[in-house]
């Protein structure tokens, strides 16, 4: 019977590996949010829009995405960036723009979803009062559909945090790379591995609860 | 550009195109070396294995530990199960798969010595498994809160235990109503089933990542694989639209999204 012995675990491996890692996981995934946002929005609206020559090529793309595991997405825009653009980039970066298009897909399904929560008389007011159909948006329906969607972004963003780790496919350093290589710096793998899920653990259950907070303070009574 | 599907009829120990493509499955030439597309079919069984196993192993948890969490906090065991239940699905959705595929591959069988024995792409499907299971618990928990409180509330009036109204009332409905998250479940384990290439089960990532550096044709080799994938998910998907049909009960209408229902 083994026994787990943490006494090696010190800030001196805490500043050397491990930040390096947060710090790219959590910048991989703020990007990608806020990303995914963006373009997710347009996705949706494309997807809304009703004209065939936008529903179909968005449909097809959210599809596409949700149809392909992370790990063959993520292992994709590593092949195909390159041979597009012609020089070789970066893990990090390969990584910053495949989170951001395979996200846009995930977060598209949300704001989807949050327009569609929105009373359609909120749409037959605006429309009613003489809005065009971007003003119709911007100042009546998205405002409140974001506040529906806030605690769904908030959920999508703990996963996406969580899927940040399958970089791993193409070796870009992050958090989980961080305690990897520690554990395999200081002859440690197996407890290192046991500080990695408990890191990951404490942020996730964290955000979890911050999330459920805010979902209870910010439902729109009706 | 074009695709040079012929590299799937090369052999993948000398590059050499093989007599027959699928020469060893279907043993039509004994003697010669496997073609990639025979490795790419033996993949493609073990992505299917690791996702039949995990699911199985998620379908079984994930209903336990969905229907526990539900029950009434009336006695001190089932405050227990209840907490037991709560931390199950708090713990296994809190981390993400990659690590638990590590936690299980690396850390458990270094304490629990007879799970040495058991070859990765077991230790994978338990992780795959455990993992998915805390979140079909909780579609199961939205799918029994869904239904109306009436009829566990009938099932009590009836003189029924709380074992007898789970067993006849309340999971005999609630089961119908979480077949469509389900399904959507069943897709993503075919997807996460990927994983098991950070602990070199030969499954379609890990044939993508070796085939693609030996042949240098990636988009070929990436798109097989990617078409196997939703091919699969596909495949997925129609059972469980089948399983629904065939479990309908007529007249009974339910809301089908039971996520949207607590």
């Amino acid at each position: 019977m083994l026994s787990l012995d943490l006494s090696f675990y010190n800030w001196e491996l805490f500043t050397n590996y491990i930040v390096k890692g947060l710090l790219f996981s959590v910048q991989l995934t703020l990007l990608a949010t806020v990303g995914g946002i963006l373009i997710g929005t347009f996705l949706a609206l494309m997807r809304l829009s009703g004209r065939p020559a936008l529903v179909y090529p968005a449909t097809f793309y959210v599809n596409t995405m949700r149809s392909i595991p992370l790990v063959m997405v993520i292992l994709w825009f590593f092949l195909l960036i390159p041979m597009l653009i012609g020089t070789p980039i970066g893990a990090d970066l390969s990584a910053t723009i495949t989170f951001i298009a395979f996200e846009a897909a995930f977060f598209s399904e949300i704001v989807r979803a949050g327009i569609q929560s929105v009373p359609k008389g909120q749409a037959y007011a605006g429309e009613a009062l003489g809005m065009t159909y971007g003003q119709n948006m911007r100042l009546v329906v998205l405002p409140q559909a974001f506040r529906n969607m806030i605690p769904v972004f908030m959920t999508q963003t703990i996963i996406l945090f969580q899927d940040t780790s399958l970089v791993y496919a193409i070796g870009a350093y992050d958090l989980l790379k961080g305690f990897e290589i520690a554990g395999k710096n200081y002859g440690r793998p197996i407890e290192t591995y046991v500080l990695a899920a408990a890191a990951y653990f404490v942020i996730c259950f964290s955000l979890s609860k911050v999330v459920r907070y805010v979902q209870n303070r910010i439902a729109i009574i009706r | 550009m074009s695709l040079d599907l012929g590299v799937f009829c090369k052999n993948n120990l000398d590059g050499e195109v093989v007599e027959h493509c699928f020469s060893a499955l279907f043993g039509l030439a004994h003697n010669s070396d496997p073609s990639y597309l025979d490795w790419l079919m033996k993949a493609w069984v073990w992505t299917l294995s690791v996702a039949g196993l995990s699911l199985t192993i998620a379908l079984i948890l994930g209903l336990l530990m969905g229907t526990l969490r539900t029950l009434p906090s009336s006695s001190a065991l089932n405050k227990f199960l209840i907490w037991l239940s709560t931390s199950w699905v708090e713990l296994f959705r809190n981390i993400p798969i990659l690590v638990q595929v590590f936690i299980w591959y690396h850390v458990i069988p270094a304490f629990v010595l007879p799970l040495k024995a058991l070859p990765s792409y077991c230790l994978v499907s338990i992780a795959l498994g455990f993992f998915t299971s805390a979140r079909i618990a909780e579609q199961v928990r939205a799918g029994i809160q869904a239904l109306p409180s009436g009829q566990t509330a009938a099932a009590t009036a009836l003189g029924l235990t709380t074992a007898q109204s789970y067993r006849y009332v309340i999971l005999p409905m609630a089961l119908r109503i979480v077949i469509p998250p389900l399904t959507s479940e069943s897709m993503n384990v075919v997807k996460n089933s990927s994983v098991a290439f950070a602990v070199s089960v030969p499954e379609l990532t890990l044939f993508a990542m070796q085939a693609q550096e030996e042949t240098s044709k990636g988009v070929e080799i990436y798109l097989a694989v990617t078409l196997l994938y939703a091919l699969s998910a596909f495949a997925v998907n129609r059972i469980m639209n089948q399983i629904e049909k065939r479990s309908r009960v007529p007249g009974f209408i339910v809301s089908t999204d039971a996520s949207l229902a607590h």
